[in-house]
């Protein structure tokens, strides 16, 4: 399973694999041309990782093969332990979360998570979160505050499920409520963009004391596809919206929303999940350290002013 | 003789009467074609089978606020362009095409009296760009909400939004975070905020603030949701039930506190602001 612009990097990576293979079977030394190939290789995947078009950087957020949130959980976080259930309704599968340990240090962890297959994504709904799912992330959020605990939030969702039974148990509700309740959060509170980050469903577990973004991970009001079909009328136009809306981590960066870019591994998370969590960890603990140090009310007017300054108007 | 002459021009079918267009109005709850001037009178409700029309922000500040009492705030606030978005038509295109209706953005808001009792008010207004939230909007709201925490007076927002404002990128997007924020603090400030839904309140405006009032009311059959019914529609292939996101259906839902006649609007929240805080004078 590859993308469009992979193709050269994928013909590459096989005769590298070919060569080795008959290496191995006939005793022959190709580590000449291998050396050749694997520097083209380097020289190929920086070359297109670096130059993506925004709707290409839309196709690397949501690769197929991209890790998610319990893929990082498992890889930089000791100590797992996941808790389920809104306590009202039902448990959300396309929202996770519990206790862990980053470093020796205890956090709550919440995001969203999607799918690998169709059968994962009977529970995990393609990692639309209902109501329920934005309500178990606040439980778990304000657990975490009464041991004064941190929290991070993992945001990687197409979007809140539009369905009959989301609206008819408040979903704008429950977003809502989440966004109010998050901004007094009183321990600090870190939010990495994983994949994509789409409308109020990500923004629901998003009012954070940081925001950080993978290097190929996307954050938009409306995801193309509906804001082309929207303002172009027809989702087909779906690549001039990817540009249009300006939602990759660097247009982000520059608008002054993300805090940090996490790099990731050249060729992007997909092509080597252990280093990306390695990556997340890394920010996730220097970011932490840094909050931790901060006083309650100091964390609090932070996250305030934060949100308040952002916005961009005249006066006339 | 020609007594029996008529000395009297034939009828000639005449010009019309000169009509302005908007004499009468066709009800779109009815059918009813009714005088203008009697749905004025009756505030924008057919008086036929109760309907609300919608009508403009200004409309809902001279039904809710004392005669002049109110004072506008942050009028000169006007959209930029920060992403230089294009659409089939540039962003400041359709700012200033909105602007020729005479409206400055999709909110007004100031300060005036409701019922005697000293408040900070923000409307939004449908007709610009589908009341869509921008910077402003959330600028707007958050300096509404600091003026109610510095004089301790309680917020009311009247919403009517068809959602964040595409055009404006993430920026629209954290507009829901930036006015949930100021509201946390009223809040804890113990200042009351009453959020009022009219027809139609959908998208990051009722993922935000318009669902975060201590009372929730909503207009008669007033659209209210998080999705747009198309959307669900073509998600989950099939047709949505009668009555679906309407007022009357967040009521059953547990959503809204009331369904409220814009007729009785404006003594419904000066009875809900004399019980939670302003208290009676006799």
């Amino acid at each position: 399973m590859h993308l469009e612009f992979e193709r050269d990097i994928m013909e590459i990576q096989a005769q590298i694999d070919k060569l080795l293979d008959l290496a191995s079977r006939k005793g022959i030394d190709v580590s000449n041309e291998v050396v050749v190939l694997q520097g083209k290789l380097r020289e190929l995947k920086s070359q297109t990782y670096d130059n993506l078009s925004p709707i290409e950087q839309v196709q690397v957020a949501r690769h197929p093969k991209r890790p998610y949130t319990l893929d990082y959980v498992e890889r930089a976080f000791t100590d797992w332990i996941e808790l389920h259930g809104d306590r009202s309704f039902r448990d959300d599968g396309a929202m996770v979360g519990g206790w862990a340990r980053l470093r020796g240090r205890t956090v709550m962890i919440v995001g969203q998570q999607k799918g690998r297959n169709m059968k994962e994504n009977l529970s995990r709904n393609f990692g639309m979160p209902h109501p329920e799912g934005y309500r178990k992330a606040l439980r778990l959020m304000q657990q975490a505050e009464k041991f004064g605990r941190p929290v991070i939030t993992f945001i990687d969702t197409i979007g809140a499920y539009p369905g009959i039974g989301a609206e008819e148990r408040g979903i704008g509700q429950a977003i809502a409520f989440n966004l109010r309740e998050m901004s007094r959060l009183r321990v600090p509170i870190v939010s990495a963009v994983l994949g994509e980050g789409m409308s109020g469903g990500a923004l629901g577990i998003g009012v954070t004391d940081r925001i950080l973004m993978l290097e190929h991970s996307i954050y938009s009001v409306i995801s193309p596809e509906g804001c082309a079909a929207i303002l172009w009328r027809s989702a087909e136009h779906r690549e001039k919206a990817a540009t249009a809306l300006r939602l990759t981590a660097k247009d982000l960066f520059e608008q002054g929303v993300c805090d940090e870019i996490v790099p990731e591994p050249e060729g992007g998370a997909h092509t080597d999940w252990d280093l990306a969590a390695a990556n997340v960890g890394d920010a996730l603990d220097r970011v932490l350290g840094e909050l931790s140090a901060l006083s309650v009310d100091k964390l609090l007017e932070g996250r305030w002013a934060k949100y308040e300054a952002i916005g961009a108007w005249r006066e006339a | 003789m020609a007594w029996f002459r008529k000395d009297k021009k034939p009828l000639q079918a005449q010009d019309k009467r000169d009509l302005p267009a908007d004499v009468f109005e066709k009800c779109q709850g009815c059918g009813e074609i009714l005088y203008r001037e009697r749905i004025a009178q009756n505030l924008n409700v057919c008086p036929t089978c109760g309907h609300h029309l919608r009508i403009s922000a200004d409309a809902y500040l001279s039904i809710l606020i004392d005669g002049g009492t109110f004072v506008e705030h942050d009028a000169n606030l006007r959209a930029a362009d920060p992403l230089g978005f294009i659409d089939l038509k540039p962003y400041p295109d359709r700012l200033s095409a909105a602007e020729a209706k005479g409206k400055t953005e999709a909110l007004r808001s100031g300060t005036g009296r409701l019922d005697g009792i000293e408040v900070v008010i923000g409307v939004m207004d449908f007709a610009f760009i589908g009341g869509s939230m921008g910077s402003v909007v959330g600028e707007k709201i958050a300096r509404a909400a600091h003026v109610s925490l510095e004089r301790r007076i309680p917020l009311i927002i009247v919403s009517a939004s068809g959602g964040a404002r595409m055009q404006e990128g993430i920026y629209s997007l954290m507009q829901m975070a930036k006015t949930s924020t100021v509201l946390a603090r009223l809040h804890e400030a113990g200042v009351p905020f009453v959020s009022v839904l009219t027809h139609p309140t959908t998208g990051g405006v009722t993922a935000s603030f318009s669902m975060l009032g201590d009372v929730n009311l909503a207009e008669p059959e007033a659209l209210i949701g998080f999705a747009g019914p198309r959307v669900i529609e073509e998600t989950i292939k099939q047709e949505l039930p009668k009555g679906f996101q309407r007022a009357e259906f967040l009521l059953d839902h547990g959503m809204v506190d009331r369904v409220v006649d814009r007729r009785e609007l404006k003594q419904t929240i000066a009875l809900l602001l004399r019980h939670q805080f302003a208290g009676w004078t006799d």
